[in-house]
C-alpha cells in the first residue's frame, strides 16, 4: 500500500490523534499563556523576581521531556491521568518564551512614551491596559508564537505516557519498524507546527500596527 | 513689562493659588553625592519660572519632585500650600501638566485620542472630549479636521510637540511642567513654538516652571529666571535683573549671548 493510500484509509483515527494533538496543545497554550503573562508583567514590576521567575521558567525547559513527563508521574493529582500529567508538562515548557518575551516586550516601550504617560497621572493598571500591554503586543506575541511551535512538537513525546496525539503513531511506526505509520504521525505533526506559525505570524501583522 | 502690566490690570484666573514652594530640598540618589542641596524657591501662581542651568546642575530633578516622579530626601516640596507627599500622587499629577523634550505621544493613538487620553480617564462624556479636542488643537496652531485622526509618526516634529502642550491642557491644570519642551526643535520652528507659546501664556495665565539650559529662550519666555548650578540655587532673576547682574555664574551665560550676537553681526 503506497503512503497516500495508508493516509487514506487510516484518516478516521488519523483525524482523531490530529484534534487530541489540537486539545493538549491548545489546553496547555491557554494555561501557558494564562500564567506566563501575568508572570512577565510581575516581573516588570518587581524586579527582584527576575531571576527566580525566568530561572525557573528556563530549568523547566533545560529538563529532557520524556525526563520531566517521568519526574510528573509519581505527583498526586497531576500525575493520575495521562493528559493532565501531559498539559501539565507542555505548559511548562511553553511558559518560558510567554514570560521572557512578555517582560522584554513590556521593558521594550519607548520611555519617553512610558515618562509621558506617568507624568500625566495614570495609574499602574492604566499604564499597563492603555500603554504597556498593546505597544509589547507584537513582541508577546512572537514569544506565542515560538511557544505553540515548540508545544506541537513536544505533545508528540505525550504519547508515549499514554496522553494520545500523533505521537501514537510515531511510536507505533516505531516499534512496527512501518515508515507509513510513522510518517501518518510525523507529516500531520508538521503541519500543525507550520499552520499554527503562518497564523499567528499573521495575527500578529493583523493585531499589530508595522509602523510605530 | 506689558505682560507684566496685563497681569496686574487683567482679572486672575480664579483657580487655587497655584504656588509651588521649595523649602530647603535635598536629594541625592542612594546616598551619593547631593544632585540637589539646600534648595528654597518660590513659585508663584500665574508666573513662568525658568529653570536655568549647565546639564546635570539638578534643573530636570527640580522639575520631577514637583510631580512627585522623584521624592526628595529631605525637606518640604509644597504645592498649593500642601506638601507634595501628603498629595494622593495620582491626584497631584492630574492637577500638573508635563510636556517633556522626547514628546512621549501613544504611538499607538490617534491624536484625538492621545490629547483625549486623561479626560477620557477623568470621565468626561464623548461629546465634551471632542469638543476639547478641538478647542486645543486651535489653540496650538493645528486644524482639527486634518490633525485629529492622524498618528504621531506621520507628524514633524513641531507638530508633535504641539499635540504635546495640547495634551498637558487637556484638563485645563493650574501648573504646567515643561522640560527642555522645544530642544529638539530646529531653530527655525523653535522660535515659531515660543512665540506661540508666549501667545498662550497670555491667554492662559498657567503657573508654568519651564527647565532649559538655553539662555536665549529663557529670556524669551520667563517672567523670572531661576539659576541653578551644581545642584545650588545661585539666585532668582527678572529678566532685567539677570541681564545686568554682576554674579559670575551670571555672566558666564551673559558673555555666550553676547559672543553669539557678535558672532551675528559681520
Amino acid at each position: 500500500m503506497s503512503l497516500l493510500d495508508f493516509f487514506y484509509s487510516n484518516r478516521a483515527e488519523i483525524w482523531m490523534l490530529t484534534l487530541q494533538h489540537l486539545w493538549l496543545v491548545g489546553l496547555s497554550m491557554l494555561l501557558a499563556v494564562a500564567i506566563g503573562v501575568p508572570l512577565g508583567i510581575l516581573i516588570t514590576r518587581k524586579a527582584s523576581l527576575n531571576r527566580p521567575i525566568l530561572g525557573s521558567a528556563n530549568i523547566i525547559q533545560t529538563i529532557p521531556s520524556l525526563a520531566l513527563f517521568g519526574f510528573l508521574m509519581p505527583m498526586p493529582w497531576l500525575g493520575a491521568r495521562a493528559d493532565r500529567l501531559a498539559i501539565a508538562a507542555l505548559t511548562g515548557y511553553a511558559l518560558l518564551p510567554v514570560i521572557r518575551n512578555t517582560y522584554t516586550g513590556i521593558m521594550g516601550v519607548d520611555p519617553g512614551v512610558r515618562e509621558a504617560a506617568r507624568g500625566m497621572g495614570l495609574t499602574d493598571w492604566q499604564l499597563l491596559w492603555h500603554v504597556e500591554l498593546p505597544l509589547a503586543l507584537g513582541v508577546i506575541l512572537a514569544g506565542v508564537r515560538v511557544a505553540t511551535v515548540i508545544t506541537v512538537g513536544v505533545a508528540t513525546i505525550a504519547a508515549a505516557i499514554g496522553a494520545g496525539g500523533l505521537g501514537e503513531f510515531i511510536f507505533q511506526g516505531l516499534a512496527m519498524v512501518d515508515n507509513r505509520v510513522i510518517l501518518a504521525g510525523a507529516i500531520p505533526a508538521a503541519l500543525m507546527a507550520l499552520a499554527a506559525d503562518f497564523l499567528l505570524g499573521w495575527a500578529g501583522r493583523r493585531l499589530v500596527p508595522s509602523a510605530k | 513689562m506689558l505682560s507684566e502690566v496685563k497681569r496686574l490690570v487683567m482679572p486672575q484666573p480664579e483657580q487655587q493659588p497655584a504656588m509651588i514652594e521649595f523649602c530647603n530640598v535635598r536629594y541625592s540618589v542612594d546616598g551619593e553625592r547631593d544632585v540637589l542641596s539646600n534648595l528654597d524657591l518660590k513659585i508663584e501662581a500665574g508666573e513662568t519660572m525658568v529653570l536655568l542651568g549647565r546639564s546635570g546642575c539638578g534643573k530636570t530633578t527640580t522639575l520631577k519632585l514637583i510631580n512627585r516622579l522623584l521624592e526628595a530626601s529631605e525637606g518640604d516640596v509644597r504645592v498649593e500650600g500642601r506638601p507634595v507627599r501628603e498629595w494622593d500622587p495620582i491626584r497631584l499629577r492630574r492637577q500638573i501638566g508635563y510636556v517633556i523634550q522626547e514628546v512621549g505621544l501613544l504611538p499607538h493613538f490617534t491624536i484625538e485620542r492621545n490629547i483625549g487620553l486623561l479626560p477620557q480617564l477623568e470621565g468626561w462624556p464623548p461629546e465634551r472630549r471632542r469638543r476639547r479636542v478641538d478647542e486645543l488643537l486651535q489653540m496650538v496652531s493645528l486644524d482639527p479636521a486634518e490633525f485629529r485622526h492622524r498618528y504621531p509618526r506621520e507628524l514633524s516634529g513641531g507638530q508633535r510637540q504641539r499635540v504635546g502642550v495640547a495634551r498637558a491642557l487637556a484638563t485645563d491644570p493650574p501648573i504646567l511642567l515643561m522640560d527642555e519642551p522645544f530642544g529638539a526643535l530646529d531653530p527655525l520652528t523653535r522660535a515659531e513654538i515660543q512665540r506661540e507659546f508666549l501667545a498662550l501664556q497670555e491667554r492662559l495665565g498657567k503657573t508654568i516652571v519651564f527647565v532649559t539650559h538655553d539662555i536665549r529662550e529663557a529670556l524669551i519666555v520667563g517672567t523670572r529666571i531661576a539659576l541653578l548650578e551644581s545642584g545650588k540655587l545661585v539666585g532668582t532673576y527678572s529678566r532685567a535683573g539677570f541681564l545686568s547682574s554682576g554674579e559670575p555664574a551670571v555672566t558666564a551665560y551673559l558673555s555666550v549671548l553676547r559672543a553669539g550676537d557678535r558672532a551675528t553681526e559681520s
